[in-house]
This record gives structure tokens, C-alpha cells and sequence, in this order.
């Protein structure tokens, strides 16, 4: 199984990089761009079949190290 | 006071902390590699400056797995002495030994320069050769020591006067001007400015010395 990890800044924690981010798109002429919030993917290939068992697996992973949960979220994405 | 440096791969400072205490202390002391699982018999323990693992992932957040955090851990709950240098404060919010957590830079750039501090509490073995109030000047050198708590951990911080350090001039964008706080216990230090840096005259200041000063007045 294949799975990918989204991990971002929680909503109300500043993110300094994506407010960088958002300034450069405006700057080359994309006015469009409002707020930009920005975060890391992480892929990881996983033995074993059983979608739940791995899910648990992935928010406990998410939990004690992909994600400093005092100012990060994160979102899993299983795919078969 | 004995004490130990806890020596991770790419954190730079590790010597830097051993020179100090050892210039402070009149001992040298113990360099603990991450991989051991035992401490050996001190009464302050260091997770000194750097750039440990890389800062992969996150600051701090390789370094906090690493076995030798379980007896860092256990000596801080016993009630044992720990401070934490700029990526050793990174790594002991990483732990949950401190709260909050340390975000990039405000302006985003990697800050080299000296800066000025208050000293907000002398109740403590770390602070206790200052005198309240005190300005004092030590060096910074980090990209990521934005210290961030919710509302409520930074009024709790405040109201039990665990914040420590506060700079005189943000460089950072820190929540409240906080450069170092204490743990709920008093006997854990998480600071991102470098007093091990200011400990001679020759390095360009003394105003680190202090901090040693309190620790040996505190422990020995």
C-alpha cells in the first residue's frame, strides 16, 4: 500500500514562508493570490493490505513524529 | 556541580558547552553520545546548540528520538537540572519537557548577531546570580527560534513566571518577546540565545557566565 501525508501549519499559526510565497506570486504579476499557507508531503510505502490497520498506523505515526501537533495538522491519504 | 553534554550528530555546539562548563565548573564534563541509554551520575545535563540531524523533518524532532532521550527524560522527571541551548530548546519542546514549540523566523533569515535580554526571573536555579530586571546581551544563531504557544499556554507561562528570558528587541517574531522559558517543575531551561558563547572576555562578553554561576551555586 501506498499512502501520502499532508502536513501543514494549523490554522491561526503564522506561516511566515507561505505570506514569502504569497508576496513572490503577487510580485510576478498573479494578483489573484490571496493567503498562501504552505506544508510538506510525505510518501511512504507500506507492507500489509488491511486499509484500517494501516490508517491507525498512519495517525500514530502522525502523532508521535511526522507532526509536531502543537502547530502542525495532517491529513492521510491511503491509496490501494 | 557535575554535569554532561549530550553530543548528537551536526549539533555544533556540543564543545562549545563543554568549554564553558568546564572553564565555569573547574570539571570537565561527561560528552554523552545520543545512542547511549544511560546517563551517567550528574546533576545538569545540556542538550547544547546545532543543527542536530540536520533539522530534518523538523528542529529537534530526529534528536528527540534518539535513545539517550528516555534518561534525559527520566533525570528532568527525578527533578535533575536540564537546559537546553537553541536546537537543545527546539529539541525539548520536541519531548514535551517544555511547551510550545519554536517556527520559523519571522523574517525568515537565519540570525547571527548578539541581542538584548531581560532577565524576568531570578527565582530559579538557573537565573538566580541575576538580578531581576537586568539587561543583559548573548548571542543568537538560529533560523528557526520563533517561539510559538497558544494563548493560553503563554498566559500560564506568565502567571507562574516561567518566562525566563525576553528579548529587549524581537528578532524573531516570538510570541510575547519569550527568548527562554522554565518547565512547570523550575528545573528545566529552554533558551535560544547562547550564553555557553559569553563566558570570556575574549569571546566578546561575560554575561552567560551568570546562568553557570546559578547552576553551581544551585546544585553543588
Amino acid at each position: 500500500m501506498k499512502a501520502r501525508v499532508f502536513i501543514t501549519l494549523k490554522n491561526g499559526v503564522l506561516d511566515p514562508q507561505g505570506k514569502a510565497i504569497g508576496h513572490a506570486l503577487n510580485g510576478l504579476g498573479f494578483g489573484s493570490v490571496g493567503e498562501v499557507r504552505q506544508g510538506k508531503v510525505i510518501d511512504l510505502e507500506l507492507s500489509g493490505s488491511d486499509a484500517e490497520a494501516a490508517k491507525a498506523d498512519l495517525k500514530a505515526m502522525c502523532e508521535k513524529l511526522l507532526a509536531n501537533t502543537v502547530i502542525e495538522k495532517y491529513e492521510i491519504e491511503l491509496k490501494g | 556541580m557535575k554535569s554532561a553534554v549530550i553530543v548528537f550528530p551536526a549539533a555544533n555546539c556540543d564543545r562549545d558547552a563543554k568549554t564553558a562548563l568546564t572553564q565555569m565548573t573547574g570539571k570537565e564534563p561527561h560528552m554523552v553520545w545520543h545512542q547511549d541509554s544511560e546517563l551517567p551520575d550528574v546533576d545538569l545535563v545540556v542538550l547544547p546548540g546545532g543543527f542536530s540531524y540536520g533539522d530534518y523533518l523538523r528542529c529537534g524532532a530526529m534528536a528527540n528520538q534518539s535513545s539517550i532521550m528516555g534518561a534525559i527524560k527520566a533525570h528532568a522527571d527525578k527533578g535533575g537540572a536540564v537546559l537546553g541551548i537553541c536546537n537543545g530548546f527546539q529539541v525539548l519542546t520536541e519531548a514535551g519537557l517544555l511547551p510550545g514549540a519554536l517556527m520559523r523566523n519571522a523574517g525568515l533569515k537565519f540570525l547571527c548577531k548578539p541581542v538584548g535580554l531581560t532577565v524576568e526571573e531570578t527565582q530559579s536555579s538557573f537565573t538566580r546570580k541575576y538580578d531581576k530586571g537586568q539587561e543583559i546581551h548573548i548571542p543568537i544563531a538560529h533560523g528557526e527560534g520563533n517561539y510559538y504557544a497558544d494563548e493560553e499556554t503563554l498566559d500560564r507561562l506568565e502567571g507562574e513566571g516561567r518566562v525566563v528570558f525576553r528579548y529587549t528587541d524581537n528578532p524573531n517574531g516570538s510570541a510575547r518577546d519569550i527568548a527562554g522559558i522554565l518547565n512547570e517543575k523550575r528545573n528545566v531551561l529552554g533558551l535560544m540565545p547562547h550564553p555557553e558563547r559569553v563566558v570570556d572576555d575574549a569571546l566578546g562578553g561575560t554575561d552567560g557566565r551568570a546562568i553557570f554561576q546559578s547552576l553551581i551555586e544551585a546544585l553543588s
